[in-house]
């Protein structure tokens, strides 16, 4: 007889004070390689009103499309460095962690800074394309919500095993659109005619 | 690739009723929060199966005893909560990090938003975190929250409850959950508690008081052990 997981329960408003200590907004730093990125977005309610008071955590695989995981450990061990930039690039990418979290503020409003992620299999062998997967927490939140964020321009997207499950008018919810300044930009919509995609994980 | 993905294995997803349901209108917030269209069952990948870790560097000690993150000793009933991580086939989730907020003993948390007129405690933070041990153990020293007044609906109260957030081995595993204290009269009216069907499940967030922690003139010992998603016994079909 095997146990049943412990029910969710929402962040609550109050989750400055217990989650703000692992509050990491920038995923960049010395020795990651990579091409940063930043990308900022905004959280709506059902009315179409900020949501201030929500948590955004991200996860994500280093540029090479690897996950800093025990899952990835074995695989790591087996990479030789063949050359001097392989070898920088394998020291570069143990400083990636993959995580960040951060609270919206006033205006519903986030920002990440990080490295465009590679892309990482999926269990039916193919490739996925490059994506972050995200968590979206907040009073009124029983549980949270899964997403991901994809990127523009990016032919693999067509060809992606989760934007695949997707109905075809609803797969640009999660796909940053890129700014002329060069930030992406990618919002959450919690409820509504441009509800964003979220997914039963 | 050179993992194997005829052996890949996703998560278990949860049992019916087991979980809230987003939209639970005696939860007025849920009502324009709360997704409106189904889902996407997303099978799980590498995304999900691998989750964010912290080693013990990135700890505080100090943080896992919530009555000394002051000049003096806050104001209330000491306690000691403590509990095991485990998944669903009793598996030790070790050395993940889990963090915990809670209001004061007199119903207050140290926190902008919360106006409610009950004093804030000088040496109370109410937050604290550690990192399981190998066996999946956790323990904290705090005080017992108070039960306080919120806006949901005609004299409203939430019932006393510690939070806790907890990382899991995988992204797939994320738990944030609320702990509650036995005999709590405010349970059956609170409508984030019963927003679970399964009243076993629900029951489950209710720590049990515990001799085996209670330490002799010091704090009473609550018992909560947290069940993580276990891992798929069938490997993914093509």
């Amino acid at each position: 007889m095997s146990l049943q997981a412990t029910t969710s329960q929402t962040v609550g408003p109050y989750f400055q004070i217990g989650l703000s200590r692992f509050y990491i907004d920038d995923l960049t730093g010395p020795g990651i390689f990579g091409d940063v990125i930043e990308i900022v977005g905004r959280v709506f309610d059902g009315d179409g009103q900020p949501v201030p008071d929500g948590v955004i955590e991200i996860w994500q695989a280093d540029a090479a499309g690897k996950y800093v995981h025990p899952e990835f450990l074995q695989e790591s061990e087996n990479i030789q460095a063949t050359d001097g930039q392989a070898e920088e690039q394998r020291r570069g990418q143990s400083a990636f962690r993959g995580f960040g979290r951060v609270s919206t503020q006033a205006d519903g409003s986030f920002r990440f800074k990080t490295i465009k992620p590679g892309r990482v299999a999926a269990p039916d062998g193919t490739l996925q394309a490059p994506h972050i997967a995200v968590s979206v927490f907040a009073r009124g939140l029983l549980r949270r919500l899964v997403t991901r964020i994809y990127f523009p321009d990016e032919e693999s997207n067509v060809e992606d095993f989760a934007l695949k499950l997707v109905e075809a008018g609803r797969r640009h919810t999660l796909i940053a659109k890129k700014l002329s300044d060069g930030r992406l930009e990618w919002n959450v919509v919690l409820q509504g005619a441009e509800e964003t995609i979220f997914f039963e994980c | 690739m050179m993992q194997d993905m005829a052996k890949f294995r996703g998560y278990r997803r949860a049992e019916p009723g087991t979980q809230p349901n987003h939209l639970q209108p005696a939860y007025v917030s849920s009502i324009k929060r709360a997704p409106a269209k189904p889902l996407v069952y997303l099978p799980h990948t590498l995304s999900e199966t691998t989750g964010p870790s912290f080693n013990s560097s990135a700890i505080d000690a100090k943080a896992s005893d919530l009555t000394r993150q002051g000049q003096g000793e806050p104001l209330g009933e000491r306690i000691i909560v403590s509990g095991r991580v485990l998944d669903e086939d009793s598996r030790s989730v070790a050395l993940t990090l889990i963090e915990i907020w809670q209001a004061n003993a007199a119903g207050r948390y140290r926190h902008n938003g919360d106006q409610h007129n009950a004093p804030l405690d000088p040496n109370f933070e109410g937050s604290g975190h550690t990192l399981t041990d190998e066996h999946g153990n956790f323990r904290f020293m705090t005080i017992r929250p108070g039960a306080y007044p919120w806006r949901n609906h005609y004299n409203a109260w939430r019932p006393a409850h510690i939070h806790f957030s907890v990382l899991g081995p995988a992204f797939a595993t994320r738990l944030i959950t609320q702990m509650y204290f036995p005999g709590d009269a405010l349970l059956p009216f609170d409508p984030i508690f019963n927003c679970t069907g399964d009243e076993k499940a629900r029951n489950r967030l209710i720590s049990l008081f515990d001799w085996e922690t209670t330490v002799c003139e010091q704090a009473l010992g609550y018992r909560f052990d947290i069940v993580l998603s276990g891992r798929d016994s069938t490997p993914w079909e093509k």
